[in-house]
């Protein structure tokens, strides 16, 4: 069994996962955020790699992905990043990248190297399960675990197909739409949860809009194995740019009160 | 995806899994409406009556004896909207109209595509929503004016470079949150699958006229056929009636801004290496870890760092040949040509007059070479002035 379905069956409650863009505001403050949250009780990190354009993201993140770029951010760096995070404590880390980088990087020596570092598995943004070919051959080298995206708008056969290529988890897309805040968590999580339990039994973390320890409650209520918790975190960056300890005791306050609702 | 939309190694289509479906849909869409009689027709009565094709071809004599040989123009400046763009928003918005969609998006830089858009957003009664870079908006103010007055809604985009490569970025953001009722009417022959092939087809009634007309016209076929790149839409328009026919040395022409050896240019083709953007496998303008460049360009049009696939096939089998060309220089030949033939080209366009300039010396006086005006310069008067006043 992977990493992750170990972990999701051995956890009582749905997984917390925040996300981090590798990097924002800068590397040290950045590690000491990643650390803040796994000492606040993340079970699994969902990291991303800074990109000039990020397309399936929304303005809180791409502006993030500027501060960790002017901040000297690179795939190589990230890597190392993630080494000292997995000897941190050693918790299932999922990567999240857009195609060009691992392209330019070398896609096999990037999976390679992940793995290495202790990575878990890559989600490629812009590869849709079409052209899953392209990556799958490095990260069964790898031996990583696989990761793709259903979206409310994924027809049933495609679910199928997603599935069949996942051995880590489906990460559900909870709404149609990119990444960031939003008040109101989307009504296609539910619909879109057990439309995917129909078709499998691999485990499901929903991500995208997720902003409140209410959202989480609904979403793991509605049957996710985890909770992708992205935008908010990151502005409590970009909220506090001056000051990085303000920085923390927010995420730590929030993730708190998001395991609790979780619990 | 019915079909893989590679040419070679290049194209695909590299998008998040929220737009797969809105693709397939287009291509879809595409593949059933292309050869319906009904469909045709009113795109041909449309393409003649409203948009004006077909486009002369025009013997530019004074500007042949400057270089030397024989250049003819295909007059795409003459369109309604002033540039090719017309032939693929006119395409594709009934296309939109026929899949019963009501609302269109673009992306635009020159604000050329962004103005076919808008005009035919108000020709089929269509909402349309059009993202500009926040540098393009304030340097194409005019064509900003002109898509208000067609009803369309100008996006000011601030994020990343604020060009064309930041207006795709956010065109296709929206999209994700509107694919049920929008088309995403996609300005160039670049981009994901299937819009490479869509734009192709919309705009080779240039090449096929073109073709038509040198027989027509002088008895022969052509020695060169050039055109600009940005996306490579005009090009490949022109490109597509001359593919077949080995003896046409083709050629693109690209941004050189302020030259080849500063980072300050747009020659994606020429300089740039194999990468993936806005949904393509193409020649990206990057950096050694992937992330995109800026780029920099007199010409609005041209100013984008990636470039339609089709193009990248070309260039690495050896069918078209690719040049950059410098602001400088094509800010001479602006002038030569406007006072030569009085028709003032596009920015963008003159990028393809500058080759010809280049060439002069080196052909035999009896070279025929074809030339896509794609289209006309009014836009750009007051860049031009800027950088070369008037005394
Ligand atoms: C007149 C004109 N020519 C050429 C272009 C470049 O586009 P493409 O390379 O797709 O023809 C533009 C784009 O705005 C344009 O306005």
């Amino acid at each position: 069994m992977g990493k992750y379905q170990n972990l999701f069956k051995n956890l009582k409650r749905a997984a917390l996962i925040p996300f981090f863009v590798i990097g924002d505001p800068d590397e040290q403050t950045s590690f000491d955020l990643v650390k803040t949250a796994i000492n606040a009780g993340a079970d699994v990190l969902e990291l991303g790699i800074p990109f000039s354009d990020p397309v399936a993201d929304g303005p809180t993140i791409q502006k993030a992905d500027i501060r960790a770029m002017q901040a000297g951010m690179t795939p190589a760096k990230a890597i190392d990043f993630v080494r000292r995070v997995t000897d941190y404590k050693p918790l299932p880390v999922g990567l999240l990248v857009y195609y060009n980088l691992i392209f330019q990087y070398g896609v096999e020596k990037f999976f390679a190297d992940f793995k290495a570092a202790g990575g878990t598995s890559v989600l490629v943004a812009d590869l849709s399960i079409d052209d899953a070919g392209e990556i799958a051959p490095a990260a069964a080298a790898a031996r990583l675990e696989t990761v793709f995206m259903v979206t409310p708008n994924t027809t049933d056969q495609r679910i199928q197909k997603i599935a069949a290529a996942t051995s880590g988890f489906i990460y559900t897309v909870s709404l149609m739409g990119t990444t960031g805040q939003r008040t109101e968590l989307s009504d296609q999580v539910k619909p879109l949860v057990a439309r995917i339990k129909k078709h499998t039994d691999k485990p499901i973390c929903v991500g995208f809009g997720i902003s409140t320890p209410e959202h989480a409650k609904q979403v793991a209520l509605a049957g996710a194995d985890g909770v992708i918790i992205g935008s908010r975190i990151v502005k409590f960056i970009e909220d506090n740019l001056n000051s990085p300890s303000a920085m923390k005791t927010q995420t730590k306050a929030f993730l708190e009160s998001v395991l609790n609702a979780l619990s | 995806m019915k079909l893989r939309g590679r040419y070679g190694r290049f194209g695909g289509f590299y998008v998040p899994e929220v737009l797969i479906p809105a693709l397939e849909d287009i291509e879809a869409g595409f593949e059933r409406f292309r050869g319906d009689p009904k469909f045709t027709a009113e795109l041909d009565d449309l393409s003649r009556h409203y948009a004006g094709r077909p486009t002369p071809l025009y013997h530019a004599k004074r500007f042949s004896e400057h270089v030397g040989f024989q250049v003819y123009i295909k007059r795409e400046d003459l369109l309604h909207g002033g540039a090719h763009k017309v032939n693929n928003a006119l395409g594709q918005g009934l296309l939109a109209k026929y899949m019963g969609k009501k609302k269109l998006i673009a992306e635009t830089g020159a604000g050329q595509h962004g103005l076919a858009t808008a005009m035919i957003g108000a020709l089929f009664g269509m909402e349309t929503k059009i993202f500009m870079g926040s540098v393009d908006v304030a340097r194409q103010n005019v064509n900003v004016h002109k898509m208000k007055l067609c009803g369309a809604e100008v996006v000011s985009v601030s994020g990343g470079t604020c060009t064309l490569k930041d207006a795709i970025n956010d065109a296709l953001r929206y999209w994700t949150s509107h694919v049920d009722d929008t088309f995403y009417l996609f300005g160039t022959a670049g981009g994901p699958h299937p819009f490479p092939m869509i734009v192709r087809h919309f705009q080779s009634p240039i090449g096929t006229e073109a073709r038509a007309q040198c027989i027509m016209q002088f008895g022969r076929l052509p020695d060169i056929v050039t055109a600009c790149v940005g996306g490579g839409s005009n090009a490949i328009g022109i490109f597509s009636g001359f593919l077949d026919d080995a003896a046409v040395k083709l050629v693109g022409v690209e941004g050189g801004g302020k030259g080849l050896n500063t980072r300050e240019h747009c020659a994606t083709l020429t300089t740039g290496s194999v990468g993936v953007l806005h949904g393509a496998q193409t020649y990206v303008l990057q950096d050694e870890t992937g992330q995109i460049r800026k780029t920099e360009c007199i010409s609005a049009g041209l100013d984008y760092p990636g470039v339609g696939p089709e193009h990248a096939y070309l260039k690495d089998s050896g069918r078209a040949a690719y040049y950059a060309v410098t602001d400088e220089q094509v800010l001479d030949v602006f002038e030569r040509f406007t006072r030569s033939e009085g028709i003032i080209p596009a920015l963008e366009s003159s990028h393809a007059l500058a080759w010809l300039v280049q060439q002069k010396g080196k052909l035999p006086k009896e070279t025929v070479a074809v030339v896509n005006l794609s289209g006309r310069g009014d836009k750009d008067v007051s860049i031009v002035e800027q950088h070369r006043p008037m005394r």
